[in-house]
């Protein structure tokens, strides 16, 4: 296994992600592919940090792991308060702000 | 196993940031143990203690050039000028945040956030004078999260600070009284949309780090220089570039502003209006400049193709707005182009105008852009602010103060001579001239023509047409939003008038370290 394989796993990861955040009309959906993103770059950074040789790409992991946890105690409660109005946490639904 | 040793710290050069976010933590701990009658006038107390102190303290360290916590921030002219910028409008954001005489309930935050809108309980609290005061701990941490952008030598550190800054803006903008759906969609909006452009940085990030081996800006120089660009390391710049543009509201990245403008509480808007812009373009500018500086042509082009976009589609689709708020949201989208064309003027080795240019811009537009937003929340009708570009006709009839006011700050924003806003253009278009940029300061100049009529059209309404019968009511305002109007219009006047001594005094700030 060569290194470069881990990054284009990581890049197809990243992908779909974003594709995903693009196409998905449930929010909760959409933040678990903002989620898949984030993880993906996780990925990449133990794979650079192996290909380089150096400690920094392992520290940094665990710093986006935190603010992960950090980003999902935030969106979950905004996503919440919403959903407990309308009943629904569709996308689309959420629409009376245009033009 | 050796033990670790522990960074080198310079408790007197982080100063600011420790009094900013001193206050943040005295603030949720009042939150947890003071009983809620004395809440708001504490928090307000704590919040303004905070950033004035935190002003005071940049201003102290005036003329510091210091790396410090390992390497990890940089506490340079640029970095004090933008934190000392921040501090400022921060404190004034403060102000607007804690406007008591406005709104019939006493507040223009909501009164309890975890009750769902439009419940049996939600109508109770409707006209109860209690305050969701965490607004103040949370506005703190804004704060100090945007100062912390601004002195990042580190993608890491930068990276974090994106976050200490944005989580608290996306809960900010979910808590107004009043349209409650609004301001949660906004939220949701906001959240969505930065979470996705924060991935991106990220990812740019973990590019840079495979490409040089370090995410220390001085190191990724020193890579760009040895090593030339290399494809992976262009595609990271790329999308740190995409993560920062978002905050910043650049077009094509700006699909969330208008929305999220609309949507959140007018004080709030005016916050992230400011404070924001400034804190992104920090880190815009450190990043390009000290990383990649060397290595222009790595993103010139970029930065060039961004200004335009961002100055025609936010000067065109200005034209169509009828809300007030989306209309400077959509001023702001042209206004980040037109700071933009100032970052575009970075002469060769390191020389050249645009970093002054941009610092002065920056503080300029946003002291204009808060007193602007400082106004809509004057204008109100039954249903709180009247934000519809129809309930303004006719306003200098109901009150010539606030029309002429208004008028002064859409001058302003149009960058007409005697006002902040035209000493603020002519310092980043001379700095992009002198590059030889000069078709993108012709396309700036297209782009201000365009954007004037839509403000020049607000000026006209409010002069020259007959205020409707069941129209707005202009609210008396308290004295927190008689100073920041006050403190904004002067500021926008003198910058306009005598800007000699702030353009010196950016210029005289425009070193990076490290």
């Amino acid at each position: 296994m060569t290194i470069t394989n881990y990054l284009v796993l990581a890049a197809i990861l990243f992908t779909i992600g974003a594709v995903g955040v693009l196409v998905r009309r449930n929010a909760i959906v959409v933040f678990m592919c903002i989620e898949l993103m984030l993880n993906s770059v996780n990925l990449t950074l133990i794979t650079f940090a192996r290909s380089t040789g150096t400690v920094e790409g392992q520290v940094i992991a665990l710093f986006v792991m935190v603010v992960a946890a950090a980003e999902v105690v935030v969106g979950l409660a905004i996503i919440m308060s919403i959903y407990r109005t309308r009943r629904s946490a569709s996308v689309d639904d959420v629409n009376l702000l245009k033009y | 196993m050796g033990a670790i040793e522990a960074p080198e710290l310079s408790f007197a050069a982080l100063a600011p940031l420790l009094f900013v976010f001193g206050a943040a933590a005295v603030g949720v701990l009042v939150e947890a143990f003071a009983p809620r009658a004395v809440r708001h006038p504490v928090q307000v107390a704590i919040a303004l203690v905070g950033t004035i102190g935190a002003l005071v303290a940049t201003v102290l360290l005036a003329g510091t050039q210091d790396v410090t916590a390992a390497g990890a921030l940089a506490v340079d002219g640029p970095a004090l000028f933008l934190q000392g910028t921040i501090a400022v409008l921060g404190a004034l954001s403060v102000l607007l945040f804690s406007e008591r005489a406005l709104d019939p309930a006493r507040s223009a935050f909501v009164a309890a956030a975890a009750v769902p809108a439009g419940s049996v309980r939600d109508r109770e609290l409707a006209t109860s004078e209690r305050v969701q005061t965490e607004v103040y701990p949370l506005a703190t941490f804004a704060i100090g999260g945007m100062m912390l952008f601004t002195a990042a030598n580190d993608l890491l550190i930068m990276f974090v600070a994106l976050e200490v800054l944005s989580l608290p803006l996306y809960l900010l903008c979910g808590l107004a009284r009043r349209r409650r759906l609004l301001s949660q969609e906004a939220a949701v909006k906001y959240f969505l949309l930065g979470a996705f452009a924060s991935a991106f940085f990220l990812y740019g990030l973990a590019l840079v780090y495979g490409a040089t081996g370090s995410v220390r800006l001085s190191d990724v120089r020193v890579a760009v220089v040895t090593e030339g660009g290399s494809a992976l390391m262009v595609l990271g710049l790329g999308l740190l570039v995409v993560g920062l543009m978002f905050k910043a509201s650049v077009a094509p990245f700006h699909s969330w502003t208008p929305d999220v403008y609309q949507g959140a509480p007018t004080a709030v808007t005016a916050f992230m209006a400011a404070a924001t812009k400034v804190a992104a373009f920090g880190a815009v500018l450190r990043l390009l400049y000290v990383a990649f500086g060397t290595a222009d042509w790595t993103w010139r082009p970029l930065i060039y193709g961004l200004a335009i976009v961002s100055m025609v589609v936010g000067a065109v689709l200005g034209l169509t707005q009828t809300d007030v708020k989306r209309m400077l949201a959509y001023s702001s989208i042209a206004h980040a182009g037109f700071l933009l064309t100032g970052v575009i003027g970075l002469g060769p080795d390191g020389t050249g105008y645009g970093l002054a240019a941009t610092m002065f811009y920056l503080l300029a537009y946003g002291l204009t852009t808060l007193g602007a937003f400082g106004l809509i929340t004057l204008v109100r009708d039954g249903d709180g602010e009247a934000t519809h570009l129809s309930q303004w006709a006719g306003l200098a009839q109901r009150s010539p103060l606030v029309a002429a006011l208004m008028t002064f700050f859409l001058l302003a924003l149009a960058g007409i001579p005697l006002t902040s806003g035209f000493t603020g253009k002519f310092a980043v278009f001379r700095a992009a001239i002198e590059v030889g940029a000069w078709p993108l300061v012709v396309t700036a100049l297209v782009a201000s023509a365009i954007a004037a009529f839509f403000y020049l059209r607000v000026v006209v309404l409010m002069y020259f047409s007959d205020p409707a019968p069941d129209g707005p009511t202009v609210g008396v305002p308290g004295l927190p939003t008689t100073i920041v109007l006050a403190i904004t219009a002067a500021a926008t006047l003198v910058l306009g008038v005598l800007p000699g001594s702030v353009l010196d005094l950016a210029e005289s700030a425009a070193v990076f370290v490290g």
